[in-house]
């Protein structure tokens, strides 16, 4: 693989940009690997990395039913931010904002990761005591957040208003580290370094069934024929259930449609992201100018990548007290994806009833911030069977009652 | 839009006047069951990419809660019926075979 440089577009802008190679290899799948992956999104992806570059495991296929990064690893709202309550959640939400700060030198791939900062307005009393006490266990965790005032925020955010009638701004918790990247390109660096590693990243091809032999997982059934394998890590977010029950067990997992929009690009009015979780909106802007906002989930089960319009107005109508500027704004686009929430609104990273296969879901509202650190915290499951990044995460800890409950703590949106 | 049409007040009632109420059909665990059992009723869902069945309930109207098929990768709806049953009507199980072959009311989970 070639470096990508500042050399290297001196010397492509010479000659025409002529010598660039395919950031990944297109490649048909061997008839077994010593792990598959199903699902190229950004922590199965991920999951593949670390698996090469911390265990040396590169005999790996990762298995695209769609194309890479086409699911909400391309459909979220790119935020980053690791101010979680619960231990295990800052643990691991932590790790994965740490590897961000290096992933562009670490992947030779610029994914433009912006610690531009992040504000969770308070807006509500409760959201006061809420975002203290975070602010409080952050500072017992490690993470660095700060609980900050009204003033404070309209320093940060000028275009604010803080004094709105329904929903005046009381406060804020501020992490300054968090931020925006790039999200396609996340998912893009991983698939080259894999590539580079030898592994075989294949789209458009779709499991059909899990294989099983004693209880054990022996391979799988796809839409390219039959491939074998010694370990199978199902990461594929809004699917994780209907690929569980392909594998014969089932997770507690609903899949429902959460939306995104942008507006037209605008000259530069916001440097930092502003999530105000009482009204469900969150909003920032994009390199290109663009106010991209994100909104709440619908209610009812939904696998069809579109929200109810009534949502957009909502979260729209919303914002705009907060931020009057955006009323007479376009809206350019809006879309769709299938989030799958937990009961405690935490993931699940676990072994599976079936020997040898791996689950990573129920990232829910907020996958995008945690892609590196899932993967590496996958990575570790798998190879060795056991993380302390993954071990609060287990399928099993709704029978045991042991939540990582975040539904209450990190208020709706992620 | 999501239209449903309310069994009890016979509303043809827009999505936001009603609430969703996740999977419907649940039997409902009670002392002496297993852990195991409670971990089912409580947490563990369908979530089927197809037909499914569910609660709603009419909040801004008659405020009563009814059941409908729909399915969750088409979002086409088979019909509603009365919460007060433990398994569909037979015309709607009808409706659901003929759309979708192969598919019967015992496999549902």
């Amino acid at each position: 693989m070639k470096r990508y440089s500042a050399f290297a577009i001196a010397r492509e802008a010479m000659r025409q940009h002529t010598g660039w190679d395919r950031a990944w290899a297109k490649r048909e799948p061997k008839m077994k690997y010593d792990v598959i992956i199903v699902g190229a999104g950004g922590h199965g992806l991920a999951t593949a990395y670390y698996l090469g570059k911390n265990f040396g495991i590169t005999n790996v296929a990762i298995l695209e039913k769609g194309w890479l990064g086409g699911g909400n690893t391309g459909r979220n709202t790119t935020i980053i931010r690791s101010n979680y309550l619960q231990d295990p959640s800052a643990a691991i939400y932590e790790k994965a904002r740490s590897l961000y700060e290096t992933m562009s030198q670490d992947l030779n791939y610029n994914v433009m990761f912006s610690p531009r900062g992040v504000i969770m307005l308070a807006q509500t009393q409760h959201e006061i005591r809420g975002y203290q006490r975070t602010a409080q266990a952050n500072a017992l965790q490690g993470v660095k957040t700060e609980w900050i005032g009204p003033q404070r925020v309209k320093e940060l955010c000028p275009i604010m208003n803080i004094d709105g009638p329904r929903y005046p701004v009381l406060g804020g918790l501020y992490q300054e580290r968090g931020g925006t990247a790039r999200h396609d390109a996340v998912a893009w660096g991983y698939a080259r370094a894999c590539s580079d590693m030898g592994m075989d990243v294949i789209q458009k091809c779709e499991v059909t069934g899990v294989r099983q032999e004693n209880g054990k997982v022996v391979g799988v059934d796809t839409s390219k024929g039959p491939i074998d394998c010694d370990k199978l890590g199902m990461v594929v977010a809004g699917h994780a259930s209907v690929l569980a029950q392909k594998a014969g067990f089932r997770l507690p997992i609903e899949s429902v449609a959460l939306q995104a929009l942008v507006s037209e690009p605008i000259k530069p009015c916001m440097d930092v992201v502003v999530m105000a979780n009482t009204v469900h909106g969150y909003m920032s802007q994009s390199d290109k100018g663009e106010m991209v906002i994100g909104g709440g989930t619908d209610g009812f089960n939904n696998y069809t990548q579109r929200g109810s319009f009534h949502h957009i107005e909502e979260t729209v109508r919303a914002l705009v007290e907060t931020f009057p500027m955006i009323s007479r704004l376009k809206m350019l686009r809006q879309w769709g994806g299938i989030v799958d929430v937990t009961g405690d609104r935490s993931p699940i990273l676990s072994k599976t009833p079936v020997e040898g296969v791996f689950v990573n879901c129920g990232w829910g509202t907020g996958g995008f911030k945690a892609i590196p650190g899932s993967g590496w915290a996958m990575a570790e499951l798998m190879a060795k069977g056991q993380s302390p990044l993954t071990d609060e995460f287990s399928m099993y800890r709704f029978r045991e009652g042991k939540f990582i409950d975040e539904s209450v703590a990190a208020g709706v949106a992620h | 839009m999501l239209i449903l049409h309310c069994p009890y007040c016979g509303v043809d009632a827009d999505e936001t006047d009603l609430h969703a109420g996740g999977q419907a059909h649940l039997k409902r665990e009670g002392p002496g069951s297993s852990d195991e059992d409670f971990e089912d009723y409580l947490f563990l869902r369908a979530n089927p990419k197809g037909v499914h069945f569910e609660r709603w309930r009419h909040v801004y109207g008659c405020g009563k809660w009814f059941h409908a098929a729909r399915c969750t990768a088409t979002l086409q709806v088979f019909g509603t019926y009365p919460a007060q049953t433990l398994e569909p009507p037979q015309d709607i199980k009808d409706k659901i075979a003929d759309a979708r072959p192969g598919w019967s009311w015992g496999d549902k989970e």
